[in-house]
């Protein structure tokens, strides 16, 4: 594979620049601002410009800095897995969903442990979608369950399993010491324990979820910030066949 | 200059409205206690401290009272009762004897009884004056001070998150000194649905710092020190939220904090809290807030959090009408209530601005008299910290033309983490500009009487008007249970904390209740 060589682009190509901004614990002053200089050279930038030191309380100054960095990146080694397939549009969807699948594909989502935030879910899930994009309630061929916030891994799994679900959609905000992993995992447990892990699809959201992350925790997917629920609704669909393939 | 273009029928008309749909709510408040209510009364008589494994004291005790079936003569009455059959006894074991065998107690007679109430509401006197005299330490030294960046600037209002309430002290510090009037520490999250309050200093928590009674005295102390050195005062708040509401208000009282987050219905919409019990503690918790002069921050932001701001704006308004009319129920008068709203429309569209002053200026004219509580963008907000932080100002100019209260700074960072310091130092800096740059801007400016703000207004009012018709016609409970306010249904049996209320006893005894309502109309 050819190398496609990169470096961050400032005004010129491969000039390197980066911008940096900063707190040190020590008060203002020309010690601190060699200081924050110190910390770009020793992050290896060079052309140094700490371009404003601030008072941000007695004790703290505030940094922005400027600085060029030499090292340079492949960017054709650059691998990202991501959820990819086509996309059908609205009615084309429910469309192939009725041809290939034959039923309406059953989705229950909630916001589990003690997270309250439903704003990811409901853009994904309730009739009103996001960004001009309908939720999946809105879709014929799906019966979308959103059960909302703070709901237990274990009463999330014991719905799907009494509803047949198809696919588990997750959201977590709250990720403070990474509880949105430690949710996840004993989603991920209840399921295996409950029997429901190999035939349900598993999809992971939230503003600071990635799809490797998912994959990770033992998910199918993962959906990060931005996501419209047609993506969540093609992925289940596409999904669906998939997992049927595996099986024959 | 805020200006209000609703005609003032219409707004004599929702008032009535709210109160009509509230009535039937306090009826139910005045006949029932919570469990939450009594630990207020233990605590306030002195059952502060924690048992084994860190259980509080007043949770010990009203736990036996209300196994026992007994609550409903009032947890003040089985303590003076149980110290009365075992004078010198540990309170606890006191009470656990009393409880556990209540019939055993020796019985008393008229007289004996109408003492033992009269020893108590002594007790309570007593100790009423000293919450008082701590209440009269904060107003002198707030009263001695600067308070606010000038006459008229909404008061900058910032969070401390850490989870370390000494990390929370650091970063308060810092945040006070650049100008912050308001700090708020935000709780751990979840710590609305434990059904009891922990104790002591505590350096772990999940997204927040524990609200403890120590926790609230060693920011409180620094702040104390923060101000005198600044010579501005800088106010304190945290969350009477959750399923101890009075609790948290009785510290917060104690502990000399200024104001507390405290919504009617935000405990049942938003964290599926019983409504029988939030209507309840809500009672109590406002009734020692109107005591204390405590400033409540009511919680209507969330509604546009979660559904569309533009779309449910007027669930804002309707809903503001109804926490004022349980506020002055409790008590209140209208200069301790801090009515919450946010600048929250789709950044996506055009007119927001006309739009966001339309419902700023609406609210800030609904209630001359209070400290309108302003929140920054959330739900829009990405992590192009450039972009938001642009959003943010937008915020900050809507807030200062319009002569908002209380002003949540929005943080640049608002989608990815709890502020760090250097994103309250940019909030703060920039903040100062835009009030010092605006300071005027609201007094020269007025809107055209038929133009986009004078419609939006009269549009938001009818459908605030409409549905609290609805509410009115349906009651405030079968209101909920319709999803009449933030798109979430919820019925009088449902969410948690149902098993701590309780219907009083004829008998029933609260003699802090006694205090805080006198004068009651």
């Amino acid at each position: 594979m050819t190398k496609h060589l990169i470096r961050p682009y400032g005004d010129r190509k491969d000039d390197g620049v980066i911008q940096l901004s900063f707190v040190l614990p020590v008060p203002a002053g020309d010690k601190a601002k060699e200081a924050a200089a110190a910390v770009a050279k020793k992050l290896g930038l060079s052309h140094v410009l700490v371009s404003s030191m601030e008072k941000a309380g007695d004790d703290y100054s505030f940094f922005v800095v400027y600085g060029r960095t030499h090292m340079q990146l492949d960017y054709a080694a650059i691998e990202v897995p991501a959820v990819v397939h086509p996309k059908h549009p609205f009615d084309e969807l429910n469309e192939v969903v009725k041809r290939d699948i034959g039923r309406r594909i059953v989705v229950v989502g909630a916001c589990i442990g003690t997270d309250s935030h439903t704003t990811g879910i409901d853009a994904i899930m309730n009739m009103k979608g996001y960004a001009g994009d309908y939720g999946l309630e809105r879709y014929p061929m799906f019966r979308a369950i959103n059960m909302g916030s703070q709901v237990e891994p274990e009463k999330l799994v014991a719905r799907a399993k009494a509803e047949n679900a198809d696919a588990i959609l997750v959201s977590k905000v709250v990720t403070q010491r990474d509880v949105h992993k430690e949710d996840a995992r004993a989603l991920v447990d209840a399921a295996k324990e409950q029997g429901i892990f190999e035939k349900t699809i598993f999809l992971f959201g939230g503003p600071r979820v990635d799809h490797q992350t998912a994959l990770e925790l033992g998910f199918d997917a993962g959906f990060g910030p931005g996501t419209k629920p047609s993506d969540v609704a093609n992925y289940i669909y596409y999904r669906m066949l998939e997992k049927r393939g595996e099986k024959s | 200059m805020a200006q209000l273009f609703v005609d003032a029928e219409k707004i004599v008309r929702a008032r009535a409205l709210a109160q009509s749909a509230a009535r039937g709510v306090q009826a139910f408040i005045d006949r029932h206690t919570t469990v939450s209510i009594e630990r207020t009364v233990l605590r306030l008589l002195g059952i502060s401290g924690a048992g084994t494994r860190g259980a509080p004291l007043a949770n010990l005790m009203v736990d036996r009272l209300r196994v026992a079936k007994v609550l409903q003569k009032g947890a003040a009455y089985w303590l003076g009762r149980a110290l009365r059959a075992a004078p010198g006894k540990d309170p606890l074991q006191a009470i656990e004897r009393a409880a556990t065998h209540p019939e055993k107690l020796p019985p008393l007679g008229a007289a004996e009884e109408a003492q033992l109430r009269d020893e108590m509401r002594s007790d309570a006197r007593a100790a009423v004056s000293e919450l008082r005299s701590r209440i009269e330490q904060r107003k002198e030294l707030k009263k001695s001070l600067r308070v606010g960046s000038f006459e008229g600037a909404p008061w900058k209002y910032v969070i401390v998150a850490t989870g370390n309430i000494y990390d929370d002290v650091e970063q308060a510090r810092a945040a006070a000194q650049l100008g912050a009037d308001v700090i708020a520490v935000i709780r751990s999250t979840a710590q609305s649905l434990l059904d009891y309050v922990p104790h002591g200093a505590t350096t772990e928590g999940f997204g927040g710092t524990y609200a403890t009674q120590e926790n609230f005295r060693i920011m409180r102390e620094a702040l104390d020190a923060e101000s005198r050195k600044l010579g501005r005062y800088v106010h304190l708040t945290n969350y009477s939220s959750g399923l101890c509401m009075p609790e948290i208000a009785f510290m917060a009282a104690y502990e000399r904090l200024d104001m507390l987050l405290n919504d009617a219905m935000y405990g049942i919409l938003f964290r599926d809290i019983n409504m029988q019990r939030t209507f309840c503690d809500q009672y109590f918790s406002r009734r020692i807030c109107a005591f204390a002069g405590i400033i409540i921050n009511t919680g209507e932001d969330n509604y546009i959090t979660t559904a569309d701001a533009d779309e449910a704006a007027h669930t804002v308004i309707a809903s503001q009408l109804v926490n004022e009319t349980f506020a002055h129920l409790a008590g209140m008068k209208d200069e301790l209530i801090g009515f919450g709203h946010s600048f929250e429309i789709d950044p996506a569209r055009e007119d927001t601005l006309l739009r966001e002053l339309a419902m700023a200026m609406m609210v800030r004219e609904l209630f001359p008299r209070s400290p309108i509580k302003y929140m920054p963008p959330t739900k829009h907000k990405e992590g192009d910290i450039f972009f938001s932080h642009a959003y943010d100002v937008m915020a900050d100019l809507v807030a200062i033309t319009t002569r908002q209260g209380i002003q949540l700074l929005g943080m640049m960072t608002e989608a990815m983490h709890n502020p760090f310091l250097m994103d309250r130092f940019v909030a703060l800096k920039s903040v100062a500009y835009v009030y010092r740059a605006a300071r005027h801007l609201g007094d020269e400016i007025s809107f055209k009487p038929d133009g986009i703000v004078a419609r939006r207004q009269r549009e938001v009012f009818d459908k605030a008007l409409h549905l609290l018709e609805e509410v009115a016609q349906d009651g405030m409970m079968a209101a909920i249970g319709k999803a009449r306010f933030g798109d979430t249904a919820r019925t009088p049996e449902g969410g948690k904390g149902l098993d701590g209320v309780i219907e009083r006893g004829p008998d029933y005894f609260n003699p802090f209740l006694e205090i805080l309502e006198q004068g009651r109309q």
